[in-house]
């Protein structure tokens, strides 16, 4: 299909904009004026309509069918939210407004918004302070970091080191080496699933300025003795960090702040239902026990005596800005509408549905596919191919092949800890039928490694293009038309 | 394949004295791990490196791998062919996917490196 | 309300294939002593309560100001078809395309994207978007640091201060030397910027126009930096870039900014949209992700992600950055956008915000006691010198009905009597007109 600057036609003109309607029409003195060509595309408001719709149909969204990619939580997306969003009211504000003289009093729906979420947010993890700057998890991961060396600065230790297990996603090690910090990786222990306590307790020292955990891990594991990691954390000094990746399989059963972590992120794409939007926006709010809460980014919201909202500037330990203002707000408000649709009984109903439906999958495959944990999982669980590399198919080609049966295939690859992996989240949204129709597709895959793997090879062959040439996309280097 | 008249590390990299140069490269297994190389990195000639530093960059479609220096020295060739066609070191990983040469090297340190037996035994425990 | 389709039925029938009675057996393996110690969520609510209380939340902002209000953000005009397009589920409801055979669509779409924002800044390669403009900034001289082994950064004072105040927060615990320049009669002071360039410099940060609308030609700091080894870097408003002289003709090696003018919602701060374009010679160093065009086994011609060795997936601590989720909606927003106007679309749009401002800077000049700070040229704002407190001014305006702009003196000490007026295509004459004159009355009275 051609690519959109391949269809203009000069002279075409799409959408119009009034005419001039003051009496001044000003040139650019020549020194600070483009001088070079300015070549876009010229099209109809129709042809540029067409093009996309014809893009939209070679795509595939949770609204299409099941997409069980472990460790992202591809789960329903609510439509209320979006609308809300979609308000003027909410759209239509300037982020400037509330730092004006009496601009406060022109954003209170808003402040209310962010100060209201942030409590919610506290609650469902236990913390007691929240900030929504931070503008995906990564990005609440890096700010946790900081967070970790504002208080390790202030108390004046020499912590040069962060703990990350090995099963950790790569936004772990990169956020803490993008923070200043070398990393120091934990084994796993094989049997258990979950981190090596001996190994765990062998690194850590007096240089340990943090321990990041995911729980339940990526395994699909929930870390069990989590309070005798924290107790030894404690003993050093060393803060606890969670990263929320896995929170959906917690919800309303679990609460990291009870468990004596001191610093936790949350991804509102993947827990509080928001639109992953084909690569984000995204939103990773941070939350911290009390003696962290005066590092906290600024402004702050908070609540007065009439409660009435406004922004708090106050706090001369911050980290200071790690967003422009006060985060992705239009994703924080599809968050909160999610979280008020749901109430507590619904999140809980979230984490048991979820929970289930990956335990239904994990024993349904598990007479086709080596799993290294076959007793039980939490929200998500890892399959391995090692059955079906002895005939030369490798996770990958079952990805490929799930694409043929209809499904958007799981994550393969991570964690890096398994061979072959395949990571498979369904989330709570699945209903039953979806899910024995993709464990039917699995065992028919596995089939068909076992008496003909050239089919699953080729893969897959129902879309648009086939496997394509990323050797030679990294060398020709054509990134622009 | 493993040739005998190479040395190797535990990083996958080959070494082989060739009168008063040392060659080095990636092995076999190391090029088959990483998949298509796509793009190579080169030191500049006269860099000097320890043994164990990072003195050059690999990088396939799903993986960017450092070279480690298998001994120190200074850096007297490097193998410009590579920056055009990478994928020599797929092809021939030991002959023309050679990747750079030493001198002023102390062969001492190469007493510590394995043999072509040791790197076998090697890969096979890894497994 | 929720979102579960299964009933207990249908739960009973798995739950036996799983071998437990009960859902709550998952759950043991949690401590007993760590079950949550409160839960007080508020109940669950309807799809209509729920749209009800957001409506009067919403009802209680004050968005229907005439706004002159700026800064970096601004009121532009969004054409319907963005939404329309962009609200189709296979957008919006998809992740990163991580399997690019299901996924054409996004990835052709940033293919197109990333072309759009080489075409509008003269550069080689862009990558498929960052979070904001401040943290775009930041991943570049992230990059320059990287790329020249230096520790010093120049940032000229005209560079938003919003954005600023973000990189010296990121930079706390790396060793950057950060120097800063001020800007004089709204230019960059060529002297004293010249002064801080030196073979110790990894970068220079240049903003056009600047924070005071202020536009330049910054090509001899271009060649400055690289007469001493140092990366140029420019971060700029993508409009102004249809009629303002580009980065890329300058000569700059790394280009950011913020894309939020081009379709998206000022939305009380976020999703914004963070660009980046760089010389091709970079390309290897740049963060975030980026889309390739190859072809497939059947040489049909499809998109890919690609270099994505250097991204946090693989690589890890070594990864250009740890970016994952990015503004990939937005992104697509903006190429919507520019695709709907077109070139000369664009340039209506960036004339029309040029003559405006120039229209209001004519009104406000004939109010006593005020000063418009005609010079240097400007784009689509500018400065005015009140008689009185701009804060003050401000908040007697916003009782008038108008957003009347930013007054700088929140980031410009000694500046507090000064005034940043910012005039899009939206405003109309009459806007102008009325703006001018209740100026007038709050100023005079």
């Amino acid at each position: 299909m051609p690519v959109i600057f391949e269809k203009s036609v000069p002279g075409r003109r799409g959408v119009r904009l009034p005419e001039s309607d003051v009496p001044v029409s000003s040139r650019i003195d020549a020194r600070y004026a483009r001088s070079t060509e300015l070549d876009l595309c010229e099209l109809s408001e129709l042809d540029v309509v067409r093009h996309f719709t014809d893009l939209s149909r070679k795509n595939y969204g949770v609204d299409t069918n099941f997409y069980p990619l472990g460790s992202c939580t591809m789960k329903y997306n609510p439509k209320v939210c979006e609308d809300i969003a979609r308000l003027d009211g909410f759209s239509l504000l300037h982020p400037l407004l509330p730092q004006l003289r009496r601009g406060g009093l022109l954003t209170q729906g808003a402040l209310a918004v962010v100060y209201e979420l942030e409590q919610l947010l506290c609650e469902i993890t236990g913390m007691d302070a929240f900030t929504l700057q931070p503008l995906a998890g990564a990005h609440g991961e890096l700010t946790g970091i900081m967070l970790v060396a504002a208080y390790q600065k202030h108390k004046k230790n020499k912590k040069s080191e962060i703990l990350i297990p090995d099963e950790a996603h790569g936004t772990n090690p990169s956020s803490v080496a993008t923070a200043g910090y070398s990393v120091r990786v934990v084994p796993t222990n094989r049997e258990t699933g979950s981190i090596d306590l001996s190994a765990l307790e062998s690194v850590m020292g007096e240089q340990t300025a943090a321990l990041m955990l995911t729980n339940p891990n990526t395994l699909g594991i929930f870390i069990s003795d989590i309070e005798k990691i924290s107790a030894l954390a404690k003993a050093y000094d060393c803060l606890m960090y969670y990263d929320g990746a896995n929170l959906n399989a917690v919800l309303g059963r679990f609460r990291p702040g009870d468990a004596l972590f001191d610093i936790v992120h949350v991804n509102l794409h993947k827990t509080f239902g928001t639109p992953h939007g084909g690569g984000g926006p995204g939103s990773g709010p941070v939350g911290v026990k009390q003696h962290l809460a005066k590092f906290l980014p600024i402004s702050r919201v908070i609540k007065r005596d009439d409660n009435t909202y406004a922004l708090n500037y106050n706090y001369p330990d911050s980290i200071g800005y790690v967003a422009p203002f006060y985060g992705n707000f239009a994703v924080c408000l599809k968050a909160y509408a999610y979280i008020l649709s749901l109430g507590a009984e619904g999140l809980r109903r979230v984490s048991a549905n979820a929970v289930l439906n990956a335990n239904y999958i994990l024993h349904s495959l598990k007479k086709d596919y080596h799993t290294p944990y076959p007793d039980g999982c939490m929200h998500e669980f890892v399959l391995s191919a090692r059955n079906q590399t002895k005939k030369g198919v490798r996770a990958v080609d079952i990805a490929k092949a799930l694409i043929d049966e209809g499904f958007h295939p799981p994550t393969i690859y991570f964690p890096l800890i398994v061979k072959e992996a395949l990571m498979i989240e369904p989330t709570e949204t699945e209903n039953k039928e979806t899910l024995d129709s993709f464990i039917e597709a699995m065992i028919r895959i596995a089939k068909k490694a076992e008496t003909c793997p050239e089919e699953l090879h080729a893969a897959p062959l129902s879309t648009p293009v086939g496997r394509l040439n990323e050797t030679k996309a990294a060398k020709d280097m054509d990134l622009c038309y | 394949m493993i040739p005998d008249n190479c040395k190797y590390t535990e990083t996958h990299e080959w070494i082989k004295i060739e009168g008063t140069l040392a060659a080095v490269g990636v092995t076999d297994h190391a090029q088959d791990a990483l998949g298509d190389i796509t793009f190579v990195e080169l030191p500049r000639p006269g860099t000097i490196v320890k043994k164990g530093q990072a003195c050059a960059l690999v990088e396939s479609v799903k993986a960017v791998s450092d070279i480690y220096a298998p001994i120190s020295g200074e850096i007297a060739e490097i193998n410009r062919s590579l920056e055009d066609a990478p994928e020599k070191i797929n092809e021939d990983p030991h002959g023309n996917g050679w990747i750079l040469k030493l001198k002023d090297f102390d062969e001492h340190e190469l007493s510590g490196l394995m043999e072509a037996e040791a790197y076998k035994e090697f890969l096979e425990s890894e497994e | 309300m929720t979102y579960i389709a299964n009933t207990d039925e249908q739960r009973k029938e798995m739950l036996k294939r799983c071998g437990v009675s009960s859902v709550e057996k998952f759950f043991a393996v949690i401590p007993a002593s760590l079950q949550p110690k409160s839960f007080s969520i508020p109940q669950g609510r309807s799809e209509l309560e729920v749209h009800s209380f957001f409506k009067k939340l919403a009802n209680q902002n004050y968005y229907n100001l005439i706004s002159f209000l700026g800064g970096g953000y601004y009121d532009h005009f969004i054409p319907s078809a963005v939404d329309a397009i962009v609200e189709r589920s296979e957008f919006y409801t998809a992740y990163t395309p991580y399997q690019p055979e299901l996924s054409q669509g996004t990835l052709q779409a940033m293919y197109e994207y990333q072309t759009h924002i080489c075409r509008l800044t003269d550069m080689e390669v862009a990558n498929a978007s960052l979070y904001d403009g401040g943290t775009a900034l930041y991943e570049a001289f992230q990059m320059a640091i990287a790329l020249t082994g230096r520790r010093k950064v120049v940032v000229d004072g005209g560079v938003s201060p919003i954005y600023r105040k973000m990189i010296y927060s990121y930079a706390t615990n790396l060793s950057v030397d950060f120097r800063e320049t001020v800007v004089i009669h709204g230019q960059t002071d060529r002297e004293r910027l010249f002064n801080l360039i030196d073979d110790s410099t990894a970068a220079v940060i240049t903003q056009n126009p600047n924070f005071f609308g202020a536009i330049d030609d910054h090509s001899d700091i271009v060649q400055r930096c690289h007469d001493n080894g140092a990366l140029a870097l420019q971060s700029v408003n993508p409009i102004a870039c249809a009629i303002l002289k580009t980065p890329g003709d300058m000569g700059f090696d790394i280009v950011t900014g913020e894309g939020q003018p081009l379709g998206i919602p000022l939305s009380f701060g976020g999703p914004y949209l963070g660009f980046m374009a760089v010389r091709k010679k970079l390309v290897r160093k740049m963060p975030g992700r980026i889309v390739g065009r190859t072809v497939d086994t059947k040489n049909k011609e499809g998109f890919v992600l690609t270099l994505q060795a250097r991204e946090q997936h693989i690589r890890r601590e070594k990864a250009t950055s740890n970016i994952c989720t990015n503004q990939a909606l937005c992104a697509l927003r903006a190429h919507v956008y520019l695709s709907l106007l077109g070139t000369d679309g664009l340039r209506e749009v960036a004339q029309l915000c040029l003559d405006k401002a120039e229209y209001a800077k004519e009104r406000l000049k004939a109010i006593p006691g005020i000063e418009v700070i005609d010079s240097p040229p400007t784009f689509n704002e500018f400065s005015v010198r009140l008689p009185m407190d701009a804060g003050e001014c401000v908040g007697q305006m916003i009782e008038k009905g108008f957003a009347a702009g930013f007054p700088l003196g929140r980031y410009y000490s000694g500046m507090e009597d000064f005034l940043l007026v910012a005039v899009t295509e939206k405003r109309t004459k009459y806007e102008i007109g009325q703006f001018a004159e209740a100026l007038e009355d709050v100023v005079c009275r």
